[in-house]
């Protein structure tokens, strides 16, 4: 009965378009190599670049890889503080 | 000249002995010339799953050392004319030998051997890289689970790497009534996600317990549904066009039809 209603509805909670999911994240770091403190250190440098234009809140930063439908993306969260002033 | 072929995984436990005993024993079946090299050095396990392990006397390293002729350390199997096994050590361990001496191993074999099959070690360090250095091509085995997809896929990459191009993938351990339910990846969704091509599936079968009890390939049951897909992956090998077998819903429902006797 469960099955049928699975079958009839479709199951986004299905463990295994959750394994999916989870695997191609994992994929798309270990096939470009990129270790966690890689990711880190991307993180950091992309910090002190935004920071010579705005003031960020480096708490809030987040940098992480994000899938919807095809497509896998970088994805940067910079809550921004402050917007520096161009000094003349 | 024949064509050696390295079974690998990355993750261990997910079927790598088994396949390499159920494809040799399909192969000599066949008709042809088969040698199956274990190079799980230190974890001899090939040996009891081919129901050979009292016939040893020596081993690969033995060969490799110059110890022991080649022709003295092969067995013959028990089923078949045509089929030998090359044991691991079980006292040495993966550096007793060098991917150098394993090519040259291999290459003579090949000059022997129609097909010259060799049963990876789990890992990705020297005992992979010996396993697959001598090797024309590369089959992958993968259960449908995270951590053994993504060490397949390690491994395709590795043996990208190595030169080993276009390798095969065998999904194992597969439960029709689990893919069904949505609760274990499918062979679509492996195949997509590992971009390689199939060789075939395997279901979870308890046939392969059985046959691993008794040192017989399940290849050589008539009966079991693992049997039978370990049949259809050496045709396949073998250049056939075999469809994938439709796989068989273990319900209570199909129990209870099969009970019945009622065949659908
Ligand atoms: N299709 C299957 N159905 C049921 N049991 C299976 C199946 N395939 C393998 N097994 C069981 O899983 C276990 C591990 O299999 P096997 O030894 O072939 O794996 P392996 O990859 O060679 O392991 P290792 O990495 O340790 O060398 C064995 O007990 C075997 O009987
Ligand atoms: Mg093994």
């Amino acid at each position: 009965m469960f099955d049928l209603f699975a079958r009839v509805f479709g199951r986004d909670d299905a463990s295994k378009e959750v394994a999916k999911d989870r695997l191609r994240l994992v994929l798309v770091q270990d096939r470009s190599s990129l270790s966690p403190q890689a990711l880190e250190d991307l993180k950091n440098d992309l910090l002190k670049v935004i920071s010579q234009y705005m003031e960020i809140d480096d708490q809030g930063f987040k940098v992480e890889f994000s899938r919807n439908e095809n497509t896998t993306a970088l994805v940067a969260n910079i809550p921004i503080r402050n917007v520096k002033r161009k000094s003349l | 000249m024949g064509e050696a072929i390295v079974i690998t995984s990355g993750k261990g436990g997910v079927g790598k002995t088994t396949t390499t005993a159920n494809i040799g024993a399909g192969l000599a079946q066949a008709g042809h010339k088969v040698a199956l090299i274990d190079a799980d050095i230190g974890l001899r396990n090939l040996d009891v799953v081919m129901g050979l392990e009292n016939r040893i006397v020596y081993d690969l390293v033995d060969v490799v050392e110059g110890f022991a002729k080649l022709k003295h350390a092969l067995i013959k199997d028990k089923r078949f004319e045509n089929l030998y096994l090359l044991p691991a050590a079980q006292t040495r361990d993966k550096t007793a030998v060098s991917p150098q001496q394993m090519i040259d191993l291999v290459d003579r074999m090949k000059q022997e051997f129609d097909y010259v099959l060799i049963d990876s070690p789990a890992g990705i360090e020297q005992g992979f890289k010996n396993a697959v250095a001598g090797a024309d091509r590369a089959l992958v085995v993968a259960t449908p689970e995270v951590a053994s997809v993504r060490d397949a896929d390690r491994i395709i990459g590795l043996l990208e790497a190595q030169e080993k191009h276009n390798p095969f993938l065998i999904i194992n351990r597969i439960r029709p009534s689990m893919v069904k339910k949505g609760d274990m990846m499918d062979i679509d969704d492996m195949i997509e996600i590992l971009a390689i091509e199939l060789l075939g599936v395997v279901p979870d079968d308890e046939a392969i317990v059985v046959s691993t009890n008794r040192g017989e390939p399940a290849v050589l049951n008539g009966q079991s549904r693992a049997g039978e897909a370990y049949r259809n992956i050496t045709r396949r090998l073998l250049g056939e066009n075999i469809p994938m077998m439709k796989l068989e819903e273990d319900t209570l429902f199909g129990k209870l039809r099969k009970m019945i006797g009622f065949k659908g």
